[in-house]
């Protein structure tokens, strides 16, 4: 019987033929904690009795969410995890260097590989071909010292989109449609694998976004097959030696089949205060917003601002609207900056932000007045994401977040390009 | 036997209704980040908890952020353990590894305030205040294992491995 991808690579790294529903131990090859879950981490493997980790050069600690620290107690905890980082001889990757789920893609995934960290986005490093999951403190804590944990293989659900995206729809449209369709637990425990012609098409950016929001939908990874364009990614970062092609056997079993028709997408909105509680771009005209988010570990890469260079570029937010640009990485600030994006979006009234989380959890940058409206590139729209419970979060693509910075209300990008 | 009172939320009770990513700052300083368990999803529970009580939640409770201070901080207000009709993946195992019980049943049974008696070994939730009597979903032998030695890390201290 063939296998779906997260059985091929649970497979290889527990040694066992596994199948959905199986309990195996396997292999982890890459974990990491960032600096709002590491310092847990840090405690539990200390009082666990591992004395050493299993994998230090594989082993990674990110200091993203709160960068540069916004307070004395974030600081005290970047440098708990700093002082580890320096006694066990793990990598650290320090403030300005990125959010952790683009730094991982460029720097460690490779794949096959089986990804923890402590977060919940950790299924972003699925687009590479890996088998990647969010785990708490303690479970990255047990990956870290052991170098493998428990795993239960999770049963798949194929997405197989076809057809060609329309003028201004993306990837993030996609997955926020389905995630309204499935529902924010539609695919809990599941494997979430995307097939289909549009996805073989698809751009590494595009595959990063939906693979990070797999999650939204429940799911425990969101895995593409490694193709020419992930061997064309690592190339691009250096890494060309460690791709390997994977794709899943044509026989594999899944639990079920859901068909998209990229044709018949249009620009999408995650509405408050759930993920799925989408609808589209077109018809939230009207809605008032005060701050747009342009970045984070979801739609902060070059091909997202560039949409928003595009849309943004010789023009001004409207009244009352503020316009923050993340670019996530440093390696993508980099670029922006050689491609001249940042120039543009500052002159379009941006404020730019230091690569890593921004204000998406609600730290610090662009924490919402109350009742305040915010569309954001980001993936979680709970109440109180954003630091303020009296506030309200719009999850939309780059395109759309451009667009509607012009107006100041939701709009659908079509209507201003 | 597990016995106490029970405290009732609605479907999709996040992460940041649990704990708020703006309380991260008080991550290091657990029993100050105790203080707002659940605040936003009802400001008075931590007022009201009393050691032993029950979190009753409906579907997909604990869904969002891996932070394992969202059971952490559950636990420590003294709560005996989770029910719910469902939970989402992260949030259910890293309870189990600080070695809460989270239970699946038929919450719609409950009401809030019901006292319950809640029996592991037996997987029945027995509802004194309204005379029901709930059976639970099985946890996973895995999973049974951590608990039982109260959560993960004791049980690598104990094992120095982990085994299935």
């Amino acid at each position: 019987m063939g296998k779906t991808l997260a059985e091929k690579i649970l497979s290889a790294k527990s040694g066992t033929d596994a199948k959905a529903g199986d309990i195996v131990i396997a292999i982890v090859d890459l974990a990491f904690v960032q600096d709002t879950t590491g310092p847990l981490t840090v405690r539990q493997f200390q009082s666990s009795g591992m004395s050493k980790l299993a994998n230090p050069e594989r082993t990674v600690l990110f200091i993203d969410h709160a960068v540069p620290s916004p307070n004395a107690n974030q600081s005290n905890d970047h440098m708990l995890l700093r002082e580890f980082a320096d006694q066990c001889g793990c990598k650290l990757s320090d403030i300005g260097e990125g959010v952790c789920h683009q730094v991982v893609q460029e720097d460690f995934t490779r794949p096959g590989d089986v990804v923890v960290g402590a977060d919940s986005h950790t299924t972003t490093a699925g687009a590479l071909g890996a088998f990647a999951t969010g785990m708490g403190s303690s479970d990255v804590a047990v990956a870290m010292g052991l170098g493998k944990n428990w795993f239960r293989v999770p049963e798949s659900f194929k997405v197989q989109v076809d057809g060609d995206f329309q003028k201004w729809v993306s990837a993030k449209d996609l997955i926020l449609h389905l995630i309204g369709t499935i529902g924010a637990d539609g695919a809990t425990y599941k494997s979430l694998e995307f097939h289909g012609r549009t996805i073989k098409k698809m751009s590494m950016t595009g595959r990063f976004t939906i693979a990070n929001m797999a999650v939204e939908a429940g799911a425990k990874a969101g895995i593409f097959a490694a193709d020419e364009t992930t061997k064309q990614f690592l190339k691009s970062v250096g890494r060309g030696n460690d791709y390997k092609a994977l794709e899943a056997d044509p026989d594999a079993v899944y639990e079920k089949t859901i068909k998209i028709d990229a044709n018949k997408l249009e620009p999408t909105v995650s509405k408050p205060h759930r993920v799925d509680n989408t609808a589209l771009a077109k018809d939230l005209k009207g809605t008032r917003i005060q701050q747009v988010v342009v970045g984070t570990c979801t739609n902060g890469r070059m091909e997202d601002l560039a949409v928003a260079v595009s849309i943004l570029k010789g023009k001004k937010p409207a009244k009352g609207v503020r316009l923050i640009v993340g670019p996530a990485s440093r390696r993508i600030m980099t670029t922006a900056i050689e491609k001249g994006y940042i120039t543009s979006l500052i002159e379009s009234g941006a404020t730019i932000l230091p690569p890593g989380c921004g204000p998406c959890m609600g730290l610090h940058q662009g924490a919402l007045g109350d009742g305040e409206a915010c569309l954001s590139t980001a993936n979680r729209n709970f109440e109180g994401r954003m630091g303020n419970p009296k506030s309200f979060i719009y999850l939309a693509s780059p395109a759309t977040a451009a667009a509607s910075a012009l107006t100041g209300e939701i709009t659908d990008p079509r209507e201003v390009m | 036997m597990l016995k106490g009172k029970a405290h009732k939320f609605g479907d999709s009770i996040s992460t940041d209704h649990i704990i708020p990513g703006r309380y991260a700052p008080l991550r290091s300083n657990l029993p100050e980040l105790a203080k707002h368990v659940l605040e936003d999803a009802d400001v008075n529970f931590v007022k009201k908890v009393k050691a032993g009580d029950f979190v009753v939640g409906g579907n997909n409770f604990g869904l969002g952020s891996s932070r394992e201070h969202a059971p952490l901080v559950i636990k420590m207000a003294g709560v005996s353990a989770i029910l719910a009709k469902s939970v989402a993946r992260i949030f259910y195992r890293n309870a189990i590894n600080l070695g809460l019980p989270v239970l699946i049943c038929d919450t719609d049974k409950i009401t809030n305030g019901d006292e319950l008696e809640v029996d592991l070994t037996a997987g029945t939730v027995k509802d004194i205040t309204n005379g029901n009597t709930l059976t639970f979903g099985k946890i996973p032998e895995v999973m049974l294992k951590i608990l039982n030695e109260g959560g993960i890390i004791n049980y690598v201290k104990k094992h120095g491995d982990i085994t299935v």
